[in-house]
């Protein structure tokens, strides 16, 4: 079947994008819109004494200027994060909810104080530069290392110290009997830098109220509308959900970042209602590294514990995670992940992990592609590795030594997570044979030849995906064409192509004839939108139950057609067939039928769809490994990246076209984060210094090697296609992966160890130091 | 302030504040919105266009400063049914994935084939340095501009 599972179809989305015919929210023009502009605190820490918006008000083409005082005056309600997992939860969580504008005091920079809303955005931008804010300057404290020393400045007067909230889990009696009987324990303070997303769309948010029908709509750029909706409805504006429509058009990236409402989304509506207009928000890059939230940004005290074999019995991980100044509603979801995949690929008898979320004066955290995962892959990857170095032993047989072997599946972690499936250490094996790790000395020997200092490091990891139900709708319209109704939300991720694929398999209908609807709360009745590489496992696995729904409608309807009874009907390939006989009929003719206007035994109903709910448990669980090859010039600390391979385990592949370029660009975010990027606040006045693409640097097309990426599928037993998630697993193990290669090749010359990024400037440093 | 121009071979003109960009002018005034506002000050390369065959960020360019000239923007470039070689070989390697840096990195391509009709993997990654992709690591992006080369110097030998 040249359109089915497993083909590398080319995307239907495709035409619209390659022409410039994509269609996002800042594209979109609404009859008499307005234009909104939000001033912003410029301080980390302060006190608003008052706010005057008097000549603000009088500028030209100002419409409105909207405070604090308003927004609790029209009883808008607060942000808070609904994400904290109780089962890891110690203690009472300090969430500190939040209104979209800020009232008596700002804790962070970029904390939104007032919105203008103008006839034109110069119009609005130069009336808020008219607002005068007096503000009383408190200390502030932007990095989690700094929370983790004494008299620090507390973010929320008051408290003690600045602990929202605390995930444990494990056996801390079983580590620390571990550790009685040590042979070796490695023990190191761990750094994930802080990081952002940086889609290329910044995010976009308008709002239309039309009064005769007393009816919001919100187009927004987001990854889950119909999640924002709910909370939109019934935690801030208060609303029936059916009086709010939220439409998530094309969307330029998402990565975690746009995964729920932001503040931006509730003035937008709210403005709109109190105006009578649609009102237009559109982020300023600026605006998005001050106010997108960021990720990452935790530090980790570690001990792993081995035997006289080599072998770990035991991990103690106690972590500080920067959870900003504002929890974000998903704020809980990274540490938990963080908390939990901390046996990775391994078989650790005992592990006992604690991790304090801090309040910080900083814009909050959230997911970002890997969302606690790399975090967790990253402490793992780096203990093996200096293990490997203190033990003197080789870093792939410390790993094989202790991964848990494919013959152990299922196989029951020391922490929540019980692993189905999965051969790492075939896995590892062919990227070890493919990166030629094996013949490296003689490639370090060439470089250094050359002046260069080359190393090598590898990553085997594993994370966690697909979590919650899903809901998906086929229907057959009465041409025969099909449309998917979808609960997820594709962001460039080629659900269309890969969603059609399913059905024409499935049904045998023509791949052509299906059509994707999305992203539009008034079309899709639920979903919870695309995140946490859940949409292949939960989407697709609903789209399997809503076309069995299908055939067995079909076969009713194709029994009556077909003068039959319906059990001895028998469906293949598109075709209804009575069992036994050269009687047969197509789907599509069935479908057809199934509109017939008159004559039409009632019992058959009207048209032939299906709903699928699929529900993944505790969902599954991607790995890989990637080995990292890189060059380093010493003269210039320049890292050059050379080679990375990846063999990776995503189960089932549905389009191997389409998921080569999931992990080419996980990856490429990894790697990001082990060379470039790093978001950075001045230390005193907590201003955001990294922010701008000149400051805070991504990848550029000149940085990257080609990729050499290939699947080593074991297919899941815990969804009927046997599918893991796939958008998240390059960036899992891409910044382990390349730290490790980049310490390599420093140890090789007395540099014991570096913290990413590995930019030139800091590996130059080191290198000098250890001169 | 009147500015007439030619877009993608056609007539055009609007009236305009002085501070606007090409790359507002384009969006607001002839809803070419192909183009894309990524950071508004040139470092993204999600607004770049054609200017007199050279690539530009358009958003550092004053609607006053292309008076008279000629602009090619993505709508121009082809139409639905009828692809230039670029988008063929992006669609055939799945090289975009959200589609937002998509037409800025096309015609930045665009002006390196028309420059180099045959670009090594090294000019290829240095003309597309100044697009910023966020979702696919340029791997599949690299490889069409090079297949999309291929098949123009076929198209130019079989002519």
């Amino acid at each position: 079947m040249k359109f089915g599972i497993g083909q590398p179809v080319t995307r239907k989305e495709d035409p619209k994008f390659l022409t410039g015919r994509g269609r996002y929210v800042d594209d979109i023009e609404l009859p008499n819109m307005t234009h909104g502009y939000v001033l912003r605190s410029i301080h980390a820490n302060a006190i608003i004494n008052s706010i005057d918006v008097n000549s603000a008000k009088n500028s030209p083409g100002v419409i409105s200027v909207l405070t604090g005082e308003d927004y609790a005056a029209d009883e808008i309600g607060s942000i808070t994060c609904d994400s904290i997992n109780p089962m890891l939860s110690k203690g009472e969580p300090q969430l500190r909810p939040h209104p979209a504008l800020i009232k008596d005091a700002v804790k962070c920079v970029g904390a939104p104080v007032a919105f203008v809303v103008a006839e034109t955005l110069v119009q609005a931008k130069d009336a808020a530069e008219l607002i005068q804010i007096d503000y009383e300057i408190l200390p502030s404290v932007t990095s989690v290392l700094s929370v983790r020393e004494k008299d620090t400045p507390i973010v929320w007067e008051g408290t003690e110290n600045n602990i929202s909230f605390t995930f444990g889990i494990g056996n801390e009696g079983d580590v620390a009997e571990a550790m009685k009987n040590a042979r070796h324990i490695t023990k190191a303070t761990i750094v994930n830098n802080r990081i952002t997303t940086n889609s290329m769309e910044p995010r976009s948010s308008i709002g239309a109220y039309n009064k005769g029908e007393d009816k919001l709509t919100l187009y927004s750029s987001n990854q889950s509308p119909n999640r924002v909706r709910s909370e939109l409805a019934h935690t801030i504006l208060h609303i029936p959900e059916n009086k709010l429509q939220v439409i998530s058009p094309d969307v330029g990236g998402g990565f975690g970042m746009k995964g729920g409402f932001y503040g931006e989304d509730v003035l937008v509506l709210w403005a709109s209602r109190k105006l009578g207009r649609p009102v237009k928000w559109t982020s300023e890059r600026l605006e998005s590294f001050v106010t997108d939230s960021h990720a990452r940004d935790v530090v980790a005290d570690c001990e792993m514990v081995f035997d006289a074999d080599g072998k770990v019995t035991g991990l103690r991980v106690s972590a500080d995670y920067s959870v900003g100044a504002y929890v974000a509603p998903s704020g809980g979801i990274s540490p938990m992940f963080f908390t939990l995949l901390l046996s990775g690929v391994y078989a650790i008898p005992a592990i006992s992990v604690v991790t304090r979320c801090q309040f910080t004066n900083t814009i909050s955290t959230a997911p970002y592609r890997g969302a606690g995962r790399p975090e967790a892959a990253f402490v793992l990857e780096r203990l093996m590795d200096m293990a490997a170095q203190e033990l003197g032993t080789d870093p792939v047989e410390l790993r094989r030594k202790n991964m848990i072997k494919s013959d152990q599946m299922p196989y029951q972690t020391a922490l929540m997570h019980a692993y189905d499936s999965g051969e790492f250490e075939q896995i590892m094996d062919e990227a070890v044979e493919k990166s030629e790790w094996h013949s490296f000395q003689s490639r370090r020997e060439k470089s250094k030849i050359g002046g260069k200092i080359r190393g090598i490091g590898l990553a085997s990891y594993l994370e966690g995906a697909a979590p919650f139900n899903e809901r998906m709708e086929i229907r057959f319209d009465p041409g025969g064409d099909v449309t998917i109704v979808a609960g997820t939300h594709s962001h460039g991720q080629g659900h269309e192509t890969v969603y059609s694929q399913m059905v024409s398999e499935f049904l045998g209908v023509p791949f052509e004839s299906i059509r994707l609807i999305q992203g539009d709360t008034d079309k899709v009745a639920m979903g919870r939108g695309t995140v946490g590489s859940r949409s292949m496992t939960v989407g697709g696995s609903a789209l399997h139950l809503a076309a069995e729904e299908i055939i067995e409608k079909g076969k009713k309807i194709a029994g009556h057609l077909l003068e039959a009874g319906e059990t001895d009907i028998e469906f293949d390939s598109g075709v209804f067939s009575v069992a036994g006989t050269d009687k047969q009929i197509n789907i599509v003719e069935v479908a057809k039928s199934s509109y017939t206007l008159v004559m039409w035994p009632p019992h058959l109903g009207m048209g032939l769809e299906g709903i699928g709910t699929f529900n993944p448990g505790m969902g599954n669980f991607p790995n890989g490994c990637q080995i990292a090859e890189v060059e380093i010039d010493p003269e210039t600390g320049k890292v050059e990246l050379v080679n990375l391979v990846i063999v990776g385990d995503v189960g089932t592949v549905i389009n191997p076209l389409l998921l080569e370029g999931q992990i080419h660009g996980g990856i490429t975010q990894g790697v990001g984060q082990a060379t470039l990027e790093n978001i950075v606040y001045e230390g005193k006045s907590g201003q955001l210094l990294s922010a701008s693409f000149q400051d805070y640097t991504m990848p550029r097309a000149d940085d990257l090697p080609l990729y050499d990426v290939s699947s080593h599928p074991v297919p899941t037993t815990t969804n009927p296609l046997g599918v893991k998630g796939a958008g998240e697993t390059g960036t899992v193990g891409a910044p382990a992966a390349v730290l490790n290669a980049i310490v390599n090749a420093l140890s090789s010359v007395g540099v014991k160890d570096i913290e990413m990024p590995a930019t030139s400037e800091k590996v130059w440093q080191a290198l000098q130091n250890a001169a | 302030m009147d500015v007439k121009l030619t877009i993608n071979g056609e007539e055009k003109s609007a009236s305009v504040p002085p501070e606007t960009t090409l790359l507002r002018l384009l969006r607001e005034e002839f809803n070419l919105t192909g183009a894309k506002i990524g950071c508004d000050v040139g470092d993204c390369g999600a607004c770049t266009v054609i200017v007199d065959g050279i690539a530009t960020n358009s958003c550092l360019m004053l609607a006053g400063q292309v008076q008279g000239r000629s602009i090619e923007t993505i709508e121009g470039l082809a139409n639905m049914d009828d692809y230039h070689p670029l988008q063929k070989n992006f669609e055939d390697l799945g090289s975009l994935q959200c589609g937002f840096c998509g037409p800025g990195i096309i015609l930045s391509a665009k002006q390196l084939l028309d420059d180099n009709p045959d670009p090594n993997k090294e000019e290829i990654q240095d003309a597309l340095a100044g697009n910023l992709c966020r979702c696919t690591g340029y791997t599949k992006i690299v490889e069409a501009v090079a297949d999309a080369a291929r098949e123009m110097r076929g198209n130019r030998e079989a002519a």
